[in-house]
């Protein structure tokens, strides 16, 4: 279990190692980073400056290692557009992304959990087929529509819920559901498909033998089991999620790491985003790592050996 | 409550399976009787009903199949009246059941200590420790060393021999006046079969409970049976004390078991045993006469029709054309 | 302890169910609701597409500044003249959709195939080879998991400049990962069946052995993939698109329309409703059919 820890540990600081690379490199692929900075019509002399200044002419290995040498001293750098540095502006949204995701996530589960169990228990009766065409008619809609079509409703039609800003927890109901509602159908298929096969197994007819009541058996004992992959497609989704905030931070105008992303990718800000990428590729490894070691812990065959 | 009250008394009991190719007569007018001390064993080969007799009686049988008995009573009480939740007040509690592959059987992200006390806290007003202590009484009883410490360990930490002793223990917490063992030995090795059966058949003697065993094991049978019900097909077609059955069987498809035990100084070593040549006959749609008959060296063309059953003096019945002597009806 | 002869019930049940199993495949095609619905859809918005220059009504560039934001048809000021009526430049509406159909389906298709080519090579050198090939290949797949698609995509899609080629191309070299999961293992699979021992004995080349027999064998799994790879790059695209980083105006692209709607969108709904129907009704049509293509060439993995 340790040798295996490690060795996944290793595999982590790889993978960011070389996203790390990735990002660095999203730089030169306009050719001329210097000219991409120095903005449209800018003059040579200019470019020369920024060229020095960013340190640019140094060779590219260098550059590289510098920038990454000051990553891991925490200097993230200077933001060209907002003048301040990246290291405050980019852990201040986090927070407000973090919260929008694992809202989104919830709200994504809270859904599914109930309908997949349903769906499970009621296999191939209508109710499973209803379950079943709103995963499907969920998967097909678009996110930045549905959120369209949320505001429509929530805040034209209804006025019950700000439109933008970030202010309370009401601008982040909207945002929470625009973004969880499109992983919903996986989920609840898995969790359908997981409870179809734990309530035909064997410790489930023990489970009814012993005169359990119907609640116990099905969320004691099969939903404990049916759950196991349940976690590790979450910190996955964790992550899909994060990305997928970029859309719906830009529309709800809230002012998370999103929307920032958003923002430096408009205003060719590269340093900002350099790190956004690196920042949330560190987080979806950090959470599949997270969820191999839940899963390990959720499995008492290998939790304890 | 006198020693010889009958527990479990199954008169009628029809289970019949909707499938693809039509109603599959999965059991057909099974009846029996069990009394307090007392083990029946229900012989076959598999597919001959006898489990789905027994999930019939502790009403877990799957969707799709369907019950249905003249008279379905456990402890003076009908069960085709009792809804779910008097159902879920007598099993485990009342009435106990043990499957047969251990390996499956135990729930494998729960401790022991928590399986085996559940049900006991649900069913009684006690507390865990209580509970607890009940559970390290029995895992002693059907023979766990360290019994305290098993407690606090997964399934897969197991043996089956040992999954199987939980098992059992867990079935007994409550003290039921009832006990089904569906083949309980089957999935295990044979030296260790040896062990479960004794215990099995140790605390029944000790606790004085009705048991019905399931297998389709006749040396297990001729060991700890007091009667004896065989089935095929779905039907009950020989029952009776268990001497009476191994003495003078009867029905030509319990002969038939017969010759296929091995007898210590009468098989010769190497010897061939006995076969019974044919296969099971279909259970999808209309049944008529015997079941037994196209693998059977008597059958006549009557066999064809209402098959008589017969009982001798010993309380022995059977459910064939031929009478005590031979002779046909 | 000996058992008695034992004959399992289950082979005296009557082998009718073998007629049900060799249904022609025609047959089992058009009972596949899912597919049958799904499949036709989609021919349906193809068809739209591939003649979209004969049955739009007005050319989908022109512009109409004195016929702007009129509504559709069943409205009470819409006409006939615009069924779908026009945007806020006068353009009509119901010829932006069929147009926008051709980009949508460009798209998918492109992607699905760029993708597909990059991924099924890499899945299947891994699951062939094994070893160090398998390792690099696995880590080009997790490191490739870690990035975040849309940030990346849109990242590059603003440095190299929008068209709809350079969306093509981004999304064709970002999306291979699940091509190459699922043909390695797949590949992995059908390496370990003995036929292919039997290939390698009878001194089959490498290549050939995986152009002829391990292809062949996981192509079910690679179209079930790609549908869902298309339907995907669809909505990416169109969420680019909708970014403004994407598919560059004046293209109809649908995810495009609805970003230039969305100011409009409290007065004229429809101008954001109808190309959002459009984009959940094509993807719907194409996980649909995916679905029934799942059941329908893998059915051993269905439950």
């Amino acid at each position: 279990m340790l040798a295996y820890t490690f060795k996944r540990l290793g595999l982590a600081v790889l993978v960011a190692l070389t996203v790390s690379i990735i990002a660095y490199l999203l730089l030169y692929l306009s050719g001329d980073p210097a000219i991409a900075l120095a903005g449209e019509g800018a003059r040579q002399a200019d470019i020369e400056m920024i060229r020095h200044t960013y340190g640019l002419d140094r060779p590219l290995i260098v550059q590289y290692g510098d920038w990454l040498w000051k990553l891991l001293q925490g200097d993230f750098g200077i933001s060209v557009y907002f003048k301040t540095e990246v290291g405050p502006l980019i852990f201040d949204k986090l927070k407000t992304t973090l919260l929008l995701g694992i809202s989104a996530l919830g709200f994504a589960l809270l859904v599914s959990v109930p309908l997949g169990i349903l769906a499970a228990l009621y296999k191939n009766s209508w109710i499973d087929r209803i379950c079943l065409a709103v995963a499907v008619l969920g998967q097909a809609l678009p996110n930045f529509f549905f959120a369209l079509l949320l505001i429509m409703l929530f805040s034209i039609s209804w006025h019950m819920l700000p439109v933008s800003g970030s202010g309370t927890w009401q601008h982040f109901v909207m945002p929470a559901i625009a973004l969880g509602y499109y992983v919903a159908p996986a989920f609840m298929r898995l969790i359908r498909a997981g409870m179809i096969e734990v309530l035909s197994a064997d410790y489930i007819r023990t489970a009814r033998a012993k005169g359990l009541p119907a609640r116990s058996v099905i969320f004691k004992h099969a939903l404990r089991n049916a759950i196991v992959p349940v976690v590790a497609l979450a910190a996955v989704q964790l992550g899909f999620l994060l990305g997928g905030s970029v859309v719906i931070e830009t529309i709800f105008a809230l002012d998370g790491l999103g929307y920032l992303a958003y923002q430096s990718i408009t205003f060719k800000d590269y340093p900002v985003m350099q790190i956004i990428v690196l920042l949330l590729s560190a987080i979806y490894v950090l959470l599949t790592l997270a969820s191999d070691i839940a899963n390990a812990w959720l499995d008492p065959r290998i939790r304890v050996s | 409550m006198s020693s010889n009250e009958t527990v479990l008394d199954v008169q009628g009991l029809h289970v019949d399976i909707r499938t693809a190719g039509g109603v599959l007569h999965a059991v057909r007018d099974v009846s029996f009787q069990v009394k307090r001390g007392e083990t029946l064993c229900l012989v076959g080969e598999s597919g001959c009903g006898k489990s789905m007799t027994s999930l019939a009686i502790m009403s877990l049988l799957p969707k799709i199949a369907h019950r249905s008995a003249r008279r379905l009573t456990f402890l003076a009480e009908d069960l085709n009246l009792a809804g779910k939740k008097r159902i879920n007040d007598l099993r485990g509690n009342k009435m106990a059941m043990i499957f047969q592959d251990p390996m499956t059987a135990l729930n494998p992200a729960y401790t022991i200590g928590d399986q085996l006390t559940e049900h006991y806290l649900h069913h009684r007003e006690t507390s865990a420790g209580q509970a607890r202590s009940r559970a390290v009484e029995l895992l002693e009883k059907v023979g766990i060393a360290s019994a305290a410490q098993r407690l606090g360990q997964y399934p897969h930490q197991l043996s089956g021999g040992l999954r199987q002793r939980v098992m059992i223990a867990m079935a007994l917490m409550c003290g039921p006046e009832l006990l089904i063992a569906d083949e309980p030995s089957t999935a295990l090795d044979v030296t260790i079969q040896a062990q479960i059966l004794r215990v099995l058949a140790d605390l029944q003697a000790d606790l004085g409970i009705a048991m019905v065993l399931i297998t389709h094991d006749l040396g297990v049978v001729a060991r700890i049976a007091d009667r004896v019900a065989v089935m095929y097909a779905g039907e009950v077609v020989e029952d009776g004390p268990a001497q009476e059955i191994f003495a003078t069987p009867q029905h030509p498809y319990t002969q038939g078991l017969m010759r296929c035990i091995p007898v210590p100084g009468r098989t010769p070593p190497g010897g061939k045993l006995g076969t019974i040549p044919g296969v099971v006959p279909s259970l999808i749609g209309n049944l008529q006469g015997c079941a037994f008959r196209d693998r059977c060296e008597w059958a006549k063309s009557i066999c064809q029709e209402t098959v008589p059953v017969h009982a001798s003096a010993a309380g022995q019945r059977w459910r064939c054309i031929k009478n005590q002597n031979g002779a046909f009806a | 302890m000996p058992a008695p002869t034992i004959y399992s019930a289950s082979q005296a049940i009557p082998l009718r169910d073998v007629a049900l199993t060799r249904r022609s495949t025609w047959q089992r095609l058009l009972q596949n609701k899912a597919l049958t619905i799904g499949g036709g859809l989609l021919l349906v918005i193809l068809i739209l597409a591939v003649f979209a220059p004969w049955l739009s009504p007005h050319d989908p560039y022109i512009q109409d500044l004195t016929y702007r934001t009129v509504p559709p048809v069943w409205y009470e000021k819409g006409t006939w003249l615009h069924p779908l009526g026009t945007d806020q430049l006068g353009r009509d509406y119901l010829s932006r959709v069929f147009y926008g159909a051709r980009i949508s389906l460009l798209i998918g298709v492109s992607v699905a195939l760029i993708s597909g080519l990059i991924g099924t090579t890499m899945g299947m050198v891994a699951g062939y080879f094994g070893g160090k090939a398998d390792m690099i290949v696995s880590f080009m797949v997790t490191t490739r998991l870690s990035m975040p698609v849309i940030l990346v995509a849109l990242a590059t899609v603003a440095i190299v400049g929008g068209s709809l080629w350079v969306v093509i191309l981004v999304l064709g070299l970002l999306k291979w990962d699940r091509f190459a999961v699922v043909m390695r293992s797949a590949t992995q699979q059908v390496r370990s069946l003995e036929y292919i021992a039997a290939a390698q004995a009878a001194g089959a080349s490498t290549l050939r052995i995986i152009l002829s027999e391990v292809l062949p064998n996981v192509i079910p799994h690679l179209i079930v993939i790609a549908t869902l790879e298309a339907a995907s790059a669809i909505l990416l695209e169109a969420a680019l698109s909708f970014l403004g980083l994407g598919v560059q105006p004046p293209l109809p692209s649908w995810g495009l329309m609805i970003s230039e709607a969305k100011a409009y969108m409290f007065f004229s709904f429809w101008l954001i409703a109808i190309p959002g129907t459009a984009l959940a009704l094509l993807i719907f049509a194409i996980n649909l059919a995916g679905d029934g293509l799942h059941q329908l060439l893998t059915p051993e993995e269905r439950t």
